[in-house]
């Protein structure tokens, strides 16, 4: 399972990186960035949902 | 400048639906009644006031305006009388990029500002801030009686943004004069207004002259070196960013301090748990934004469009309230209700789309860390009287007098 944020669509709200700290990071703008290639595991996958669901953009994306 | 000004003489409005007026005393003191009513029965408002205007009410409307920039333009985003008072300044600069420039010059005006806004350069003034506010705490101990508002929550935003800016500290009071201009005084007629303008141009001249003058490590200076394409920028366009740092940087985030200690003051067993689990407070953050979002936007509808079966003229007024937004039953489980540890909050305190708020995660970490200050110091505190709270009119709302019995 991977997650990942359409650049298109984030606007740099800033909640992903703050609620999953593991999973996002934010650039020199301020934009959300997923950490290396977005693979989720069992202890990472409930956060990036809470992210989620938090991200006011909907730019957040988690496929199979 | 607040000393000349007397507030003018309004007619009560009887119908939000057909004549709403954000300065109307019953939307300043509680306006999420009226937002709740209209959302049902309208749910776009209109007036005639201020030259013509549109309220929409539901987060999907408020959603689908802030994401369209081809109909609906920042050139203006303060509901006035006078919609291009002698002193506006065209696209693409605008009065106060990029918060009233419209795409494609909008991103090169975001793109100056955001680095110095982004989680980095912003986490790193934690200290600070946490010094400020404690500075003012410390002024209030051994008090029975303090203001959240006059005595702590005024402060701090304009403390942050001063040294952000490079600007003396003793010119605080100017800050909320200008704020008070810009936001507050909105009602008045253009010929009283425009000229009241004159003396904060020559303060940010000043200021501008000062830092050519005497480079410095601050955001000033850096706009008037940063190149885009090669290019330093205009002097209007630092003068007109350095106003919008300003005023959205002040206001805001003081009203955002004040209604959560408003409400913590109301509500002892919200208080209590923020107390004891102090983990809790990134996500009660969110909520007080959520519920209490102070900023409501405007645009200008930039050519006749119909907007769900409003017939929308060309320069009329839309009233971009993502504060109702934030209240809308289809878009929040429980809306109406203040949930501490809420969850799945995708609040648009900050704004939707291109303009999301520049200063959100300054704006975040200077509510995050008054809040703790003030309860570490005052772990149980209650309104004095309901009825001595003052509100901010216009499109700015928080407390502005906030008197407090602390109890321990």
């Amino acid at each position: 399972m991977k997650v990942r944020i359409d650049p298109e669509i984030c606007q740099g709200q800033g909640r992903c990186f703050s609620i999953a700290p593991g999973v996002f990071d934010f650039d020199d703008l301020g934009n959300g960035v997923v950490i290396g290639d977005g693979t989720l595991t069992n202890d990472t996958i409930e956060l990036a949902r809470l992210a989620q669901s938090n991200c006011p953009e909907h730019a957040i994306f988690i496929e199979e | 400048m607040s000393d000349i000004v007397e507030e003018s003489v309004k007619v009560p409005v009887h119908d939000f639906a057909s004549d709403w007026d954000h300065t109307d005393p019953q939307w300043v003191n509680d306006p999420y009644p009226i937002w709740e009513d209209l959302r049902e029965r309208c749910p776009v408002a209109h007036t005639d006031r201020y030259g013509g205007g549109w309220f929409p009410t539901t987060h999907e409307m408020v959603s689908s305006i802030a994401n369209d920039t081809e109909h609906f333009t920042s050139r203006m985003v303060v509901v006035v009388h006078n919609k291009y008072p002698p002193n506006f300044i065209p696209a693409p600069i605008g009065g106060a990029p990029p918060i009233t420039s419209d795409p494609p010059f909008h991103s090169i005006a975001r793109r100056v500002i955001l680095p110095a806004f982004a989680p980095g350069p912003v986490n790193a003034l934690k200290p600070q801030i946490r010094a400020l506010c404690n500075k003012h705490l410390d002024q209030m101990v051994g008090h029975q009686f303090v203001d959240g508002g006059t005595d702590y929550a005024q402060f701090i935003p304009p403390g942050v943004i001063a040294s952000m800016l490079g600007f003396p500290s003793e010119d605080e009071e100017i800050f909320r004069d200008i704020v008070h201009l810009v936001l507050d005084l909105i009602d008045l007629p253009s010929e009283v207004r425009g000229p009241l303008f004159q003396p904060m141009s020559e303060y940010f001249g000043k200021q501008i002259d000062d830092h050519i003058e005497n480079p410095r490590d601050d955001l000033t200076s850096y706009l008037l070196n940063v190149e885009v394409a090669g290019q330093k920028l205009e002097r209007q366009h630092v003068a007109g960013t350095m106003v919008l740092i300003l005023v959205a940087g002040i206001d805001t985030t003081w009203s955002a301090i004040g209604s959560a200690i408003w409400h913590l003051a109301r509500h002892p067993d919200d208080l209590a748990r923020l107390v004891n689990e102090p983990d809790l407070m990134p996500v009660a953050v969110e909520e007080f934004l959520r519920f209490y979002a102070p900023v409501t936007m405007a645009r200008l509808v930039a050519e006749d469009y119909e907007f769900y079966g409003c017939p929308m003229k060309k320069d009329d007024w839309v009233l971009l309230g993502f504060p109702a937004a934030n209240r809308d039953p289809n878009a929040f489980e429980d809306a109406d209700k203040f949930v501490i540890d809420r969850a799945a909050n995708r609040h648009a305190a900050f704004g939707l789309g291109i303009h999301r708020c520049v200063g959100s995660n300054l704006a975040r970490l200077e509510l995050r860390v008054a809040i703790e200050e003030f309860i570490k110091r005052f772990p149980k505190f209650e309104l004095v009287d309901g009825d001595t709270v003052t509100w901010a009119p216009g499109q700015v709302r928080g407390p502005r007098h906030l008197p407090l019995r602390i109890l321990s």
